[in-house]
């Protein structure tokens, strides 16, 4: 059934709460590119993709890579909303013996189509699901999810180049663009404008849009699969979004630790009102063991 | 029990015997996929693209998308089977780790040109590290057949088994000295040459080079075994410690750099379960440098002689 960008709000809205419970709970973790991304991970994994625990033997079935891994706490939050991951998984990232892995690994959570966390590699990845399936005369659909940085690894422009070769129209890669990496700026690190140029000058279809509104995430994903070309979503998004004293702020990519204060002021932003606040932390504070 | 019988030293090279090989086997396969780095008459591949053009897969000259594509493809079904020369292969060890190793996706990556063996190319195309590098990753199965019949057998060896491997060809013309009903399990040390006094353990071009050492050492009395380990990892601990200890003194043969090579791995299994005197003859070290392979091996000291001489040394140690 089709979620009502309302619906989708609220997903986020609770994906957002608890991403950051995990990394809360971890220690370390990387909040920034969490919240930039999760209205385009509730987009397609929620809406674009079928990925269900019913399918994961299917070897037809569509596929979903997360390449820029550090987000990973986004994707189990709302694993967590479509039955892949139980709470208690969830919320012990980073613990010894969690599948709630740092970075997403496979060998820990079966239904994982890649391991990442090497930047460049998902793509990659993608590319080669998107091979084997249109090799094959499969129906999937197969979206990476990228992050800005990690579009200066040279490894990005040869899987770049591969899908426009091999007119991968069953791939479409979104760009998580929050125009910050670890230390800086993109621009003062390693400029990627005119980024659709680039991706056009590849033989791309290419679609700029705001990564946090839903009618232009569900707009996009139609052309991309109407389009006979793979497809690139330039995301815009804002690094912490949803946070304001995360918002933009370099520091806030990672890997670094919450404190108390910062998870209580981060919650009251994202809805939880003040005085349920305590019993929210005290439910949601889990250890692995 | 007798030695094979050596069958000149310009035979069929073990690339074009794995080339053969790959594309027989792709052609009852459909999920054999071959993907090539733009080297296909280098890596024998060219058999595939001709007898089974739908399952070569140009994948350009970029071996870091080739690698992490097909650890994709494999998710889908596939067996695609990597290949490139083996120093471009490094280029994408990482690829190796992450999206092959780490994933234990059924992807093989078999490379040519490896060592050596390589010859006037020089240094930038010999590839001496391979073997140090690929079998220190989990889950990786590290294999180097010895002449071209074991080349064949183990082609289909590495798509009956199901998780990644490395395999390594060669350029040159090899000596052919296996069987034809010789039996190749992974895993599994050959035991080419019984003796009582030493024990030579070998991989790929210098199996034949230790065998004609042994012919030359029997004719000064010295009684030399000759193990083929064409399974680097996982190694056959038994095989190779039984052998130790009932000879008491083990020289490797390996046309890799000595350092996490076969002499590095024999030496490891040793040092815990039976030591022995050992002597290592492989690369000191060193990159390589033109020439031809022959030259190479005496500059080098991997040749026939280097083994002889190992094999003197190590006898004044037992």
């Amino acid at each position: 059934m089709k979620k009502t960008i309302e619906n989708k709000q609220q997903l986020a809205q609770q994906a957002r709460q608890m991403s950051l419970m995990s990394i809360y709970n971890a220690g370390s973790g990387h909040p920034g590119g969490t919240l930039s991304s999760i209205d385009i991970l509730v987009e397609v994994l929620h809406e674009q993709l079928d990925i269900t625990p019913q399918n994961q033997l299917n070897v037809e079935r569509d596929r979903f890579v997360l390449s820029k891994g550090h987000s990973a706490p986004a994707l189990y939050a709302i694993a967590n909303q479509l039955g892949l991951m139980s709470e208690h998984e969830m919320l012990t990232l980073r613990q010894l013996g969690s599948p709630a892995q740092g970075h997403p690994d496979q060998s820990m959570l079966s239904w994982l189509d890649a391991s990442t966390g090497s930047l460049g590699q998902g793509f990659s990845n993608a590319v080669g699901m998107a091979m084997g399936n249109q090799l094959q005369n499969f129906a999937a659909q197969t979206i990476v999810v990228l992050g800005d940085g990690e579009l200066q690894e040279g490894q990005v422009w040869e899987a770049a180049m591969c899908a426009s070769h091999f007119k991968l129209r069953n791939l479409t890669a979104v760009i998580d663009y929050n125009k910050l990496q670890s230390d800086d700026f993109n621009e003062n690190i390693m400029g990627l404008e005119p980024l659709s140029d680039k991706f056009s000058s590849f033989g791309w279809h290419t679609q700029s849009i705001d990564g946090h509104d839903f009618y232009e995430l569900s707009s996009a994903f139609n052309n991309a699969r109407n389009s006979p070309k793979p497809s690139v979503i330039i995301a815009n998004t804002v690094k912490g979004k949803g946070v304001s004293y995360m918002e933009n702020i370099p520091s806030w990519h990672g890997s670094v630790e919450m404190t108390e204060s910062n998870i209580v002021d981060a919650l009251t932003e994202l809805g939880i009102e003040s005085d349920s606040i305590p019993a929210f932390l005290e439910r949601f504070s889990i250890r692995w063991q | 029990m007798a030695a094979p019988k050596l069958i000149g030293s310009q035979g069929e090279s073990l690339r074009e015997a794995f080339g053969k090989a790959i594309s027989t086997l792709a052609i009852n396969d459909k999920r054999i996929v071959v993907l090539d780095g733009d080297v296909a008459g280098g890596t024998g591949t060219h058999h595939v693209r001709r007898n089974c053009p739908e399952q070569f897969i140009q994948m350009g000259i970029a071996e870091q998308n080739m690698v992490s594509a097909a650890a994709g493809m494999a998710q889908t079904g596939l067996i695609p089977i990597v290949t490139t020369f083996a120093v471009f292969s490094l280029r994408a060890i990482e690829q190796c780790r992450l999206s092959v190793a780490c994933q234990n996706q059924n992807v093989k990556i078999v490379a040519s040109h490896p060592g050596l063996d390589v010859g006037p190319d020089g240094a930038s195309a010999q590839c001496l590290e391979d073997i140090a590098m690929y079998r220190a990753i989990p889950n990786m199965t590290v294999i180097v057949p010895s002449d071209p019949i074991e080349m064949e057998k183990a082609t289909a060896a590495i798509i009956e088994h199901d998780g990644p491997v490395y395999m390594r060809t060669g350029r040159s013309g090899a000596p052919t000295f296996q069987s034809s009903d010789m039996t190749f399990t992974i895993g599994k040390a050959q035991i080419l040459r019984d003796g009582t006094d030493v024990t030579i353990f070998a991989m790929g071009v210098m199996v034949a080079r230790a065998l004609r050492a042994a012919e030359t050492l029997s004719q000064r009395n010295i009684d030399a075994a000759v193990i083929n380990i064409s399974t680097v990892k996982p190694l056959d601990v038994d095989t190779v410690t039984q052998f130790a200890s009932r000879t008491g003194a083990v020289v490797t043969a390996e046309d890799h750099n000595v350092i996490g090579g076969l002499g590095s791995c024999i030496a490891e299994a040793l040092a815990q379960h039976s030591p022995a005197p050992m002597e290592m003859v492989g690369v000191k070290d060193s990159f390589g440098q033109s020439g031809s392979p022959d030259e190479l091996a005496s500059h080098f000291q991997i040749d026939e002689q280097s083994i002889v001489n190992a094999v003197t040394k190590v006898l004044r140690r037992k």
